[in-house]
Protein backbone atom coordinates (compact mmCIF):
# COMPACT_ATOMS: atom_id res chain seq x y z
CA UNK A 1 0.00 0.00 0.00
CA UNK A 2 1.66 3.62 -0.90
CA UNK A 3 1.89 6.18 1.80
CA UNK A 4 -0.56 8.57 -0.19
CA UNK A 5 -2.40 9.76 2.88
CA UNK A 6 -0.37 11.06 5.54
CA UNK A 7 -2.44 10.90 8.81
CA UNK A 8 -4.03 7.70 7.24
CA UNK A 9 -2.40 4.84 8.24
CA UNK A 10 -3.29 0.92 7.05
CA UNK A 11 -5.70 -0.46 9.47
CA UNK A 12 -2.94 -3.48 10.16
CA UNK A 13 -0.17 -0.86 10.94
CA UNK A 14 -2.82 1.46 13.00
CA UNK A 15 -1.27 1.73 16.01
CA UNK A 16 2.35 2.28 15.29
CA UNK A 17 1.51 4.79 12.68
CA UNK A 18 -0.48 6.70 14.91
CA UNK A 19 2.06 10.06 14.82
CA UNK A 20 1.01 11.87 17.34
CA UNK A 21 1.99 15.79 17.89
CA UNK A 22 5.33 16.96 19.75
CA UNK A 23 3.29 18.42 22.68
CA UNK A 24 1.93 14.83 22.95
CA UNK A 25 5.79 13.79 24.77
CA UNK A 26 5.40 16.72 27.02
CA UNK A 27 1.87 15.63 28.41
CA UNK A 28 3.33 12.09 29.06
CA UNK A 29 5.62 13.60 31.48
CA UNK A 30 3.16 16.06 32.77
CA UNK A 31 1.01 12.87 33.37
CA UNK A 32 -0.97 13.12 37.00
CA UNK A 33 0.32 16.84 37.49
CA UNK A 34 -2.66 19.47 38.82
CA UNK A 35 -1.57 21.70 36.16
CA UNK A 36 0.68 22.76 33.20
CA UNK A 37 3.12 25.60 32.89
CA UNK A 38 2.10 29.34 31.68
CA UNK A 39 3.66 28.76 28.69
CA UNK A 40 2.63 25.26 27.50
CA UNK A 41 0.42 24.88 24.09
CA UNK A 42 -2.44 22.60 25.86
CA UNK A 43 -5.82 23.56 26.74
CA UNK A 44 -5.47 21.00 29.50
CA UNK A 45 -7.22 22.31 32.37
CA UNK A 46 -8.24 25.16 30.90
CA UNK A 47 -12.29 24.83 30.83
CA UNK A 48 -14.17 23.87 33.42
CA UNK A 49 -18.10 23.12 32.73
CA UNK A 50 -19.89 25.26 34.57
CA UNK A 51 -23.41 24.27 33.67
CA UNK A 52 -25.20 21.47 32.28
CA UNK A 53 -28.97 21.27 30.99
CA UNK A 54 -31.14 18.79 28.74
CA UNK A 55 -34.47 19.94 27.36
CA UNK A 56 -36.72 17.41 29.64
CA UNK A 57 -39.16 17.28 26.11
CA UNK A 58 -38.68 14.90 23.38
CA UNK A 59 -41.87 15.45 21.54
CA UNK A 60 -42.23 19.51 21.49
CA UNK A 61 -45.13 20.14 18.16
CA UNK A 62 -45.80 23.67 20.56
CA UNK A 63 -42.68 25.13 20.53
CA UNK A 64 -40.33 26.83 17.74
CA UNK A 65 -36.77 25.77 17.25
CA UNK A 66 -35.60 29.37 18.41
CA UNK A 67 -37.49 28.80 21.80
CA UNK A 68 -35.95 25.55 22.28
CA UNK A 69 -32.44 27.43 22.08
CA UNK A 70 -34.07 29.93 24.48
CA UNK A 71 -35.16 27.73 27.25
CA UNK A 72 -32.34 25.48 26.78
CA UNK A 73 -29.46 29.03 27.22
CA UNK A 74 -32.10 29.93 30.48
CA UNK A 75 -31.89 26.58 31.68
CA UNK A 76 -28.38 26.15 31.53
CA UNK A 77 -27.50 29.71 33.17
CA UNK A 78 -29.53 28.50 36.15
CA UNK A 79 -28.04 25.35 36.60
CA UNK A 80 -24.45 27.44 36.08
CA UNK A 81 -25.50 30.40 38.49
CA UNK A 82 -25.04 32.92 36.05
CA UNK A 83 -27.21 35.38 33.76
CA UNK A 84 -27.25 35.83 30.26
CA UNK A 85 -25.24 39.18 30.94
CA UNK A 86 -22.36 36.93 31.65
CA UNK A 87 -22.30 35.59 28.32
CA UNK A 88 -18.99 36.72 26.45
CA UNK A 89 -18.65 33.76 23.86
CA UNK A 90 -21.31 31.71 22.00
CA UNK A 91 -21.06 28.19 20.11
CA UNK A 92 -23.30 26.76 17.92
CA UNK A 93 -23.81 24.61 14.80
CA UNK A 94 -26.12 23.79 12.30
CA UNK A 95 -29.60 23.17 13.80
CA UNK A 96 -29.65 26.75 14.96
CA UNK A 97 -31.68 28.69 12.74
CA UNK A 98 -29.89 31.31 10.61
CA UNK A 99 -26.24 30.27 12.26
CA UNK A 100 -24.99 32.16 14.82
CA UNK A 101 -25.91 35.96 13.73
CA UNK A 102 -29.68 34.98 13.98
CA UNK A 103 -29.06 33.32 16.45
CA UNK A 104 -27.30 35.36 18.81
CA UNK A 105 -29.57 38.15 17.91
CA UNK A 106 -32.95 36.14 18.84
CA UNK A 107 -31.18 35.73 22.17
CA UNK A 108 -30.31 38.93 22.49
CA UNK A 109 -26.63 37.60 23.07
CA UNK A 110 -23.60 40.38 23.20
CA UNK A 111 -20.47 38.53 22.89
CA UNK A 112 -16.84 38.67 21.87
CA UNK A 113 -16.18 35.36 20.70
CA UNK A 114 -18.21 33.06 18.33
CA UNK A 115 -17.87 29.62 16.33
CA UNK A 116 -20.56 28.03 13.97
CA UNK A 117 -18.66 25.05 13.38
CA UNK A 118 -20.55 22.56 11.97
CA UNK A 119 -19.44 18.31 12.12
CA UNK A 120 -22.87 17.19 12.80
CA UNK A 121 -23.88 15.24 15.87
CA UNK A 122 -20.46 16.08 17.47
CA UNK A 123 -20.25 19.63 16.35
CA UNK A 124 -20.74 20.29 20.56
CA UNK A 125 -17.57 18.00 21.83
CA UNK A 126 -15.99 19.94 18.94
CA UNK A 127 -17.34 23.16 20.53
CA UNK A 128 -15.77 22.32 23.77
CA UNK A 129 -12.74 22.05 22.62
CA UNK A 130 -12.82 25.13 20.43
CA UNK A 131 -14.40 26.41 23.51
CA UNK A 132 -11.08 25.72 25.86
CA UNK A 133 -8.88 27.25 23.24
CA UNK A 134 -10.69 30.17 23.92
CA UNK A 135 -11.12 30.32 27.29
CA UNK A 136 -7.13 29.61 27.57
CA UNK A 137 -6.42 32.45 25.00
CA UNK A 138 -8.12 35.01 26.57
CA UNK A 139 -11.15 35.51 23.79
CA UNK A 140 -13.61 35.13 26.25
CA UNK A 141 -14.81 33.93 29.85
CA UNK A 142 -18.07 32.21 29.66
CA UNK A 143 -18.78 30.46 26.94
CA UNK A 144 -22.93 29.26 26.04
CA UNK A 145 -22.88 26.02 23.72
CA UNK A 146 -26.55 25.06 22.39
CA UNK A 147 -28.05 22.52 20.60
CA UNK A 148 -31.83 22.27 19.97
CA UNK A 149 -34.42 20.96 16.90
CA UNK A 150 -37.63 19.25 16.25
CA UNK A 151 -36.72 16.49 13.82
CA UNK A 152 -40.57 14.88 14.98
CA UNK A 153 -42.91 18.01 14.29
CA UNK A 154 -40.79 20.43 12.39
CA UNK A 155 -38.81 20.72 9.44
CA UNK A 156 -35.20 19.12 9.06
CA UNK A 157 -32.55 21.54 7.41
CA UNK A 158 -31.09 19.35 4.15
CA UNK A 159 -27.54 18.04 4.47
CA UNK A 160 -25.11 20.46 3.03
CA UNK A 161 -23.94 18.84 -0.40
CA UNK A 162 -20.34 18.97 -1.36
CA UNK A 163 -18.28 18.28 -4.66
CA UNK A 164 -19.19 14.45 -4.65
CA UNK A 165 -23.14 15.30 -4.63
CA UNK A 166 -23.85 14.42 -8.37
CA UNK A 167 -21.46 11.03 -7.56
CA UNK A 168 -23.12 10.33 -4.39
CA UNK A 169 -26.83 11.37 -4.26
CA UNK A 170 -28.37 8.79 -6.36
CA UNK A 171 -27.87 5.76 -4.22
CA UNK A 172 -30.62 6.46 -1.24
CA UNK A 173 -27.56 6.92 1.46
CA UNK A 174 -29.45 7.12 4.19
CA UNK A 175 -28.17 6.87 7.89
CA UNK A 176 -29.47 3.61 8.58
CA UNK A 177 -27.95 2.28 5.38
CA UNK A 178 -24.27 3.78 5.80
CA UNK A 179 -23.97 2.58 8.80
CA UNK A 180 -25.32 -0.88 7.85
CA UNK A 181 -22.69 -0.76 5.53
CA UNK A 182 -20.14 -0.42 8.08
CA UNK A 183 -21.76 -3.05 10.46
CA UNK A 184 -21.81 -5.31 7.18
CA UNK A 185 -17.70 -5.12 6.85
CA UNK A 186 -17.07 -4.94 10.50
CA UNK A 187 -19.06 -8.87 11.07
CA UNK A 188 -16.94 -9.87 7.69
CA UNK A 189 -13.67 -9.10 9.07
CA UNK A 190 -14.09 -9.98 12.40
CA UNK A 191 -17.38 -12.13 12.75
CA UNK A 192 -18.83 -9.52 14.94
CA UNK A 193 -22.41 -11.02 15.28
CA UNK A 194 -26.29 -9.51 15.94
CA UNK A 195 -25.98 -10.86 19.45
CA UNK A 196 -23.24 -8.70 20.29
CA UNK A 197 -24.62 -5.37 18.40
CA UNK A 198 -27.92 -6.37 20.66
CA UNK A 199 -26.24 -6.52 23.81
CA UNK A 200 -25.69 -2.78 23.72
CA UNK A 201 -29.09 -1.87 23.18
CA UNK A 202 -29.73 -3.81 25.96
CA UNK A 203 -27.26 -1.85 28.51
CA UNK A 204 -28.63 1.29 27.36
CA UNK A 205 -32.19 0.13 28.23
CA UNK A 206 -31.24 -1.37 31.28
CA UNK A 207 -29.75 2.49 32.42
CA UNK A 208 -32.88 4.27 30.81
CA UNK A 209 -35.49 2.56 33.08
CA UNK A 210 -34.56 4.73 35.84
CA UNK A 211 -34.59 7.69 33.41
CA UNK A 212 -37.98 8.89 33.72
CA UNK A 213 -37.56 11.38 30.21
CA UNK A 214 -36.33 8.90 28.53
CA UNK A 215 -38.33 8.21 25.26
CA UNK A 216 -37.65 3.94 25.27
CA UNK A 217 -37.95 2.81 29.19
CA UNK A 218 -38.68 -0.32 28.83
CA UNK A 219 -35.96 -3.20 29.49
CA UNK A 220 -35.39 -5.09 26.37
CA UNK A 221 -33.78 -8.56 25.51
CA UNK A 222 -30.62 -9.35 22.95
CA UNK A 223 -33.95 -11.59 21.27
CA UNK A 224 -36.20 -8.91 21.58
CA UNK A 225 -33.66 -6.44 19.32
CA UNK A 226 -33.04 -9.34 17.28
CA UNK A 227 -37.05 -10.03 16.43
CA UNK A 228 -37.10 -6.57 15.54
CA UNK A 229 -37.74 -5.31 12.15
CA UNK A 230 -34.46 -5.81 9.71
CA UNK A 231 -34.02 -1.97 8.48
CA UNK A 232 -30.98 -1.95 7.01
CA UNK A 233 -29.04 -5.43 7.07
CA UNK A 234 -27.53 -5.95 8.74
CA UNK A 235 -29.44 -3.23 11.62
CA UNK A 236 -32.40 -4.05 13.07
CA UNK A 237 -34.98 -1.33 14.57
CA UNK A 238 -33.68 -1.64 17.93
CA UNK A 239 -30.22 -1.33 16.39
CA UNK A 240 -30.77 2.56 16.00
CA UNK A 241 -31.50 5.54 17.86
CA UNK A 242 -34.73 7.27 19.10
CA UNK A 243 -35.63 10.31 17.11
CA UNK A 244 -36.59 12.77 19.13
CA UNK A 245 -37.18 16.62 19.36
CA UNK A 246 -35.49 18.91 22.40
CA UNK A 247 -32.05 19.57 22.76
CA UNK A 248 -29.23 20.54 25.73
CA UNK A 249 -26.64 23.19 26.18
CA UNK A 250 -23.80 23.67 28.04
CA UNK A 251 -21.56 26.71 30.16
CA UNK A 252 -18.01 26.37 29.78
CA UNK A 253 -15.79 28.75 31.51
CA UNK A 254 -12.23 29.38 33.34
CA UNK A 255 -11.29 28.19 36.49
CA UNK A 256 -11.49 31.53 38.39
CA UNK A 257 -15.09 31.94 37.38
CA UNK A 258 -15.71 27.88 37.58
CA UNK A 259 -14.65 27.80 41.50
CA UNK A 260 -16.70 31.35 42.42
CA UNK A 261 -19.65 28.90 41.40
CA UNK A 262 -21.76 26.34 43.47
CA UNK A 263 -21.62 23.41 41.45
CA UNK A 264 -19.03 20.59 42.03
CA UNK A 265 -15.77 21.56 39.57
CA UNK A 266 -15.86 19.69 36.45
CA UNK A 267 -12.68 20.62 33.94
CA UNK A 268 -11.88 19.18 30.84
CA UNK A 269 -7.96 17.83 30.64
CA UNK A 270 -7.85 16.41 27.53
CA UNK A 271 -9.61 17.09 23.85
CA UNK A 272 -9.08 16.08 20.10
CA UNK A 273 -11.06 16.06 16.36
CA UNK A 274 -10.64 14.46 13.69
CA UNK A 275 -11.87 14.31 9.87
CA UNK A 276 -12.20 11.28 8.01
CA UNK A 277 -13.90 10.10 4.03
CA UNK A 278 -13.71 8.00 1.32
CA UNK A 279 -10.46 10.82 0.20
CA UNK A 280 -10.82 9.59 -3.78
CA UNK A 281 -11.93 5.82 -2.93
CA UNK A 282 -8.35 5.06 -2.02
CA UNK A 283 -8.17 2.16 0.38
CA UNK A 284 -11.42 2.15 1.79
CA UNK A 285 -11.80 0.85 4.97
CA UNK A 286 -15.11 1.41 6.85
CA UNK A 287 -14.16 -1.05 10.00
CA UNK A 288 -12.51 2.39 12.02
CA UNK A 289 -13.73 5.57 11.92
CA UNK A 290 -11.88 9.17 12.50
CA UNK A 291 -11.93 8.11 16.73
CA UNK A 292 -8.95 6.85 16.24
CA UNK A 293 -7.27 9.57 15.66
CA UNK A 294 -9.34 12.32 18.01
CA UNK A 295 -9.67 9.83 21.13
CA UNK A 296 -5.36 9.61 20.90
CA UNK A 297 -5.40 13.56 20.62
CA UNK A 298 -7.71 13.42 23.81
CA UNK A 299 -5.75 10.69 25.70
CA UNK A 300 -2.17 11.73 25.28
CA UNK A 301 -3.40 15.33 26.57
CA UNK A 302 -5.00 14.51 29.41
CA UNK A 303 -2.24 11.95 30.36
CA UNK A 304 -4.62 8.74 31.12
CA UNK A 305 -5.53 5.70 29.27
CA UNK A 306 -8.61 4.06 28.43
CA UNK A 307 -8.07 1.40 31.45
CA UNK A 308 -7.91 4.80 33.99
CA UNK A 309 -12.02 6.16 32.83
CA UNK A 310 -14.51 4.95 35.29
CA UNK A 311 -17.78 6.31 32.73
CA UNK A 312 -17.74 6.64 29.04
CA UNK A 313 -20.36 8.04 27.25
CA UNK A 314 -20.34 7.25 23.27
CA UNK A 315 -22.53 8.49 20.87
CA UNK A 316 -25.13 5.52 19.89
CA UNK A 317 -26.54 6.76 16.30
CA UNK A 318 -26.41 2.66 16.11
CA UNK A 319 -25.34 -0.07 17.94
CA UNK A 320 -22.40 -0.30 15.46
CA UNK A 321 -21.24 3.63 15.96
CA UNK A 322 -20.60 2.10 19.91
CA UNK A 323 -18.98 -0.74 18.59
CA UNK A 324 -16.38 0.63 16.43
CA UNK A 325 -16.03 3.73 19.19
CA UNK A 326 -14.87 1.90 21.87
CA UNK A 327 -12.60 -0.49 19.31
CA UNK A 328 -10.85 3.38 18.15
CA UNK A 329 -10.76 4.83 21.43
CA UNK A 330 -8.50 1.88 22.96
CA UNK A 331 -10.95 0.49 25.38
CA UNK A 332 -10.48 -3.29 23.10
CA UNK A 333 -8.48 -4.06 20.06
CA UNK A 334 -10.03 -3.25 16.68
CA UNK A 335 -12.14 -6.39 15.92
CA UNK A 336 -12.94 -7.68 19.54
CA UNK A 337 -15.56 -4.84 20.46
CA UNK A 338 -18.36 -7.51 19.91
CA UNK A 339 -17.05 -9.36 22.49
CA UNK A 340 -16.20 -6.32 24.91
CA UNK A 341 -19.90 -4.96 24.75
CA UNK A 342 -21.38 -8.81 24.99
CA UNK A 343 -23.15 -10.45 28.48
CA UNK A 344 -23.75 -6.62 29.91
CA UNK A 345 -19.94 -5.37 30.12
CA UNK A 346 -21.37 -1.93 29.30
CA UNK A 347 -24.42 -1.68 32.27
CA UNK A 348 -23.84 0.01 34.94
CA UNK A 349 -22.87 -1.98 38.42
CA UNK A 350 -22.58 -5.24 36.57
CA UNK A 351 -20.12 -4.37 33.61
CA UNK A 352 -16.61 -3.00 33.67
CA UNK A 353 -17.58 0.23 31.42
CA UNK A 354 -20.33 2.08 32.51
CA UNK A 355 -21.90 3.87 29.31
CA UNK A 356 -24.69 6.41 28.58
CA UNK A 357 -25.87 5.89 32.12
CA UNK A 358 -28.97 8.33 30.70
CA UNK A 359 -30.32 5.23 28.27
CA UNK A 360 -28.49 7.43 25.54
CA UNK A 361 -29.50 8.30 22.31
CA UNK A 362 -30.73 4.68 21.51
CA UNK A 363 -33.47 4.89 24.56
CA UNK A 364 -33.67 8.34 26.22
CA UNK A 365 -32.57 11.19 24.04
CA UNK A 366 -31.26 11.99 20.35
CA UNK A 367 -32.10 15.68 20.14
CA UNK A 368 -32.12 16.72 16.27
CA UNK A 369 -30.17 13.69 15.40
CA UNK A 370 -27.08 15.33 17.15
CA UNK A 371 -25.94 12.96 19.94
CA UNK A 372 -22.93 14.97 21.26
CA UNK A 373 -24.84 17.27 23.82
CA UNK A 374 -26.47 14.59 25.46
CA UNK A 375 -22.97 12.99 25.81
CA UNK A 376 -21.59 15.78 27.36
CA UNK A 377 -24.54 16.44 29.70
CA UNK A 378 -24.24 12.85 31.04
CA UNK A 379 -20.45 12.59 31.63
CA UNK A 380 -21.19 15.48 33.41
CA UNK A 381 -23.73 14.19 35.59
CA UNK A 382 -21.34 11.09 36.71
CA UNK A 383 -18.73 13.24 37.60
CA UNK A 384 -20.93 15.88 40.14
CA UNK A 385 -22.53 12.73 41.34
CA UNK A 386 -25.99 14.15 39.64
CA UNK A 387 -26.94 11.05 38.02
CA UNK A 388 -29.85 8.80 38.79
CA UNK A 389 -28.82 6.55 41.78
CA UNK A 390 -29.63 3.34 40.16
CA UNK A 391 -26.41 3.95 37.60
CA UNK A 392 -24.15 6.49 39.32
CA UNK A 393 -20.81 4.97 39.22
CA UNK A 394 -19.14 5.24 42.87
CA UNK A 395 -16.42 7.45 43.03
CA UNK A 396 -16.48 8.53 39.13
CA UNK A 397 -13.80 10.84 38.59
CA UNK A 398 -12.85 10.66 35.77
CA UNK A 399 -14.99 10.12 32.03
CA UNK A 400 -15.17 10.44 28.26
CA UNK A 401 -17.34 11.85 25.99
CA UNK A 402 -16.83 10.98 22.48
CA UNK A 403 -19.16 11.18 19.57
CA UNK A 404 -18.99 11.16 15.79
CA UNK A 405 -20.65 13.31 13.58
CA UNK A 406 -22.08 13.38 9.62
CA UNK A 407 -22.16 9.42 8.07
CA UNK A 408 -19.86 6.93 9.74
CA UNK A 409 -19.17 5.24 5.83
CA UNK A 410 -18.88 7.89 4.28
CA UNK A 411 -17.43 11.66 5.27
CA UNK A 412 -17.45 12.24 9.03
CA UNK A 413 -16.28 13.77 11.95
CA UNK A 414 -15.41 12.49 15.24
CA UNK A 415 -14.45 14.66 19.02
CA UNK A 416 -13.59 13.04 21.92
CA UNK A 417 -12.84 14.67 25.09
CA UNK A 418 -11.72 13.82 28.96
CA UNK A 419 -13.29 15.16 31.76
CA UNK A 420 -12.24 15.13 35.70
CA UNK A 421 -13.93 16.05 39.12
CA UNK A 422 -11.41 18.30 40.75
CA UNK B 1 -36.13 0.53 -6.82
CA UNK B 2 -35.08 1.12 -10.38
CA UNK B 3 -38.70 0.87 -12.07
CA UNK B 4 -39.65 3.74 -9.62
CA UNK B 5 -37.22 6.15 -8.52
CA UNK B 6 -36.59 8.69 -10.72
CA UNK B 7 -32.72 9.25 -10.69
CA UNK B 8 -31.83 12.94 -10.14
CA UNK B 9 -30.09 14.34 -12.97
CA UNK B 10 -26.38 15.36 -12.71
CA UNK B 11 -25.77 19.15 -12.41
CA UNK B 12 -22.38 19.03 -13.46
CA UNK B 13 -19.42 21.77 -13.62
CA UNK B 14 -16.34 21.96 -15.77
CA UNK B 15 -14.45 19.71 -13.72
CA UNK B 16 -16.60 16.80 -13.88
CA UNK B 17 -17.90 17.36 -17.27
CA UNK B 18 -15.67 15.10 -19.17
CA UNK B 19 -17.14 12.06 -16.65
CA UNK B 20 -20.87 12.68 -18.03
CA UNK B 21 -20.19 13.13 -21.28
CA UNK B 22 -18.52 9.80 -20.92
CA UNK B 23 -21.28 7.62 -18.97
CA UNK B 24 -23.56 8.86 -21.82
CA UNK B 25 -21.38 6.70 -24.86
CA UNK B 26 -21.64 4.33 -21.83
CA UNK B 27 -18.19 3.98 -20.61
CA UNK B 28 -17.19 5.11 -16.66
CA UNK B 29 -14.11 6.95 -16.59
CA UNK B 30 -11.74 7.52 -13.25
CA UNK B 31 -8.75 10.04 -12.76
CA UNK B 32 -5.18 8.48 -12.49
CA UNK B 33 -2.26 11.24 -11.09
CA UNK B 34 0.96 11.03 -13.75
CA UNK B 35 2.87 11.99 -10.62
CA UNK B 36 2.42 9.93 -7.75
CA UNK B 37 0.57 6.99 -9.99
CA UNK B 38 -2.46 6.60 -8.04
CA UNK B 39 -6.06 6.32 -9.20
CA UNK B 40 -9.11 8.23 -7.80
CA UNK B 41 -13.18 8.99 -7.55
CA UNK B 42 -14.48 10.62 -8.07
CA UNK B 43 -12.67 12.59 -10.51
CA UNK B 44 -10.69 15.80 -9.29
CA UNK B 45 -8.52 18.25 -11.29
CA UNK B 46 -5.55 18.19 -8.17
CA UNK B 47 -4.58 14.82 -7.17
CA UNK B 48 -6.03 14.30 -3.60
CA UNK B 49 -2.89 12.21 -2.49
CA UNK B 50 -0.04 14.39 -3.83
CA UNK B 51 -2.05 17.77 -4.84
CA UNK B 52 -0.10 17.20 -8.42
CA UNK B 53 -2.34 18.77 -11.19
CA UNK B 54 -0.99 16.36 -13.50
CA UNK B 55 -3.94 14.65 -13.28
CA UNK B 56 -5.32 12.29 -16.79
CA UNK B 57 -8.83 11.06 -17.65
CA UNK B 58 -8.79 7.23 -17.51
CA UNK B 59 -11.18 4.61 -18.50
CA UNK B 60 -12.56 2.47 -15.88
CA UNK B 61 -12.83 -1.62 -17.35
CA UNK B 62 -15.95 -1.18 -15.18
CA UNK B 63 -15.28 -4.22 -13.39
CA UNK B 64 -14.73 -4.66 -9.30
CA UNK B 65 -15.72 -6.62 -5.98
CA UNK B 66 -18.10 -5.44 -3.73
CA UNK B 67 -16.55 -4.22 -0.63
CA UNK B 68 -19.78 -3.93 1.55
CA UNK B 69 -23.82 -2.97 1.02
CA UNK B 70 -26.50 -2.71 3.14
CA UNK B 71 -30.17 -3.52 1.77
CA UNK B 72 -32.89 -0.96 2.76
CA UNK B 73 -35.16 -2.81 3.70
CA UNK B 74 -38.53 -0.08 3.18
CA UNK B 75 -38.20 3.01 0.86
CA UNK B 76 -41.08 4.93 -0.79
CA UNK B 77 -39.76 3.33 -3.69
CA UNK B 78 -38.88 -0.07 -1.97
CA UNK B 79 -36.18 -2.03 -1.31
CA UNK B 80 -32.95 -1.15 -2.69
CA UNK B 81 -29.04 -2.34 -1.89
CA UNK B 82 -26.57 -0.15 -1.66
CA UNK B 83 -22.87 -0.23 -1.15
CA UNK B 84 -19.37 0.22 -2.21
CA UNK B 85 -17.62 -1.28 -5.01
CA UNK B 86 -13.82 -1.53 -5.28
CA UNK B 87 -12.84 -1.34 -9.14
CA UNK B 88 -10.11 -3.18 -10.87
CA UNK B 89 -8.05 -0.13 -11.41
CA UNK B 90 -7.98 0.72 -7.22
CA UNK B 91 -10.38 3.43 -5.91
CA UNK B 92 -13.58 2.22 -4.57
CA UNK B 93 -17.10 3.91 -5.26
CA UNK B 94 -20.49 4.25 -3.93
CA UNK B 95 -23.36 2.43 -5.76
CA UNK B 96 -26.53 0.57 -5.83
CA UNK B 97 -26.78 -2.99 -7.00
CA UNK B 98 -29.56 -3.50 -9.79
CA UNK B 99 -30.95 -6.18 -11.66
CA UNK B 100 -30.42 -9.22 -9.41
CA UNK B 101 -32.31 -10.50 -6.60
CA UNK B 102 -30.94 -8.32 -3.65
CA UNK B 103 -30.83 -11.42 -1.23
CA UNK B 104 -27.98 -13.25 -2.64
CA UNK B 105 -25.57 -9.80 -2.36
CA UNK B 106 -22.24 -11.23 -0.53
CA UNK B 107 -18.46 -9.26 0.08
CA UNK B 108 -16.35 -9.97 -2.51
CA UNK B 109 -18.83 -10.63 -5.19
CA UNK B 110 -17.70 -9.58 -8.68
CA UNK B 111 -19.66 -6.91 -10.42
CA UNK B 112 -19.72 -4.53 -13.63
CA UNK B 113 -21.32 -1.46 -13.99
CA UNK B 114 -24.57 -0.87 -15.74
CA UNK B 115 -25.82 2.43 -16.67
CA UNK B 116 -29.62 4.04 -15.95
CA UNK B 117 -30.87 7.04 -17.48
CA UNK B 118 -31.61 10.47 -15.75
CA UNK B 119 -33.54 13.47 -17.65
CA UNK B 120 -29.71 14.70 -18.22
CA UNK B 121 -26.66 11.90 -18.15
CA UNK B 122 -26.75 8.52 -17.15
CA UNK B 123 -25.19 7.65 -13.91
CA UNK B 124 -23.29 4.53 -13.30
CA UNK B 125 -24.86 1.60 -11.00
CA UNK B 126 -23.17 -2.47 -10.91
CA UNK B 127 -24.41 -5.69 -11.16
CA UNK B 128 -23.25 -8.89 -9.99
CA UNK B 129 -21.43 -10.72 -13.00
Amino acid sequence: MPPLQAGYPARRGLRNNRRLPRRSRQAKKLAGKETLAENELSIRGKAYIAGIFEHPTRHAPDKSTAQLHAEIAKGVLEDAGLTKADIDGYFCAGDAPGGVMAMADYLGLKVRHFDSTDTGGCSYIVHLGHAAEAIAAGKCQIALITLAGKPRTGVMPPRPAGAEADFEAAYGATTHNIYGMCAMRHMHEFGTTSEQLAWIKVAASHHAQHNPHAMLPDVVTVEDVLNSPMIADPLHRMDCCVVTDGGGGLIVTSEAIARSLKKPLVRMIGHGEALKGPRGGHSLDLTYSAGVWSGPQAFEEAGVTPKDIKYASIYDSFTITVLMQLEDLGFCKKGEGGKFVADGNLISGVGKLPFNTDGGGLCSNHPVNRGGMTKIIEAVRQLRGEAHPKVQVPNCNLAIAHGTGGLLGVRHAASTCILERV
Amino acid sequence: MEKLLKYPKPQGNPETAHFWEQTANGKLTIKRCKACGEAHYFPRTICPFCFSDKTVWEESSGEGTIYTFSRMRKSAAGPYAIGYVTLKEGPSLLTNFVDCDLETLKIGQKVRVVFRATDGAPLPFFTPV
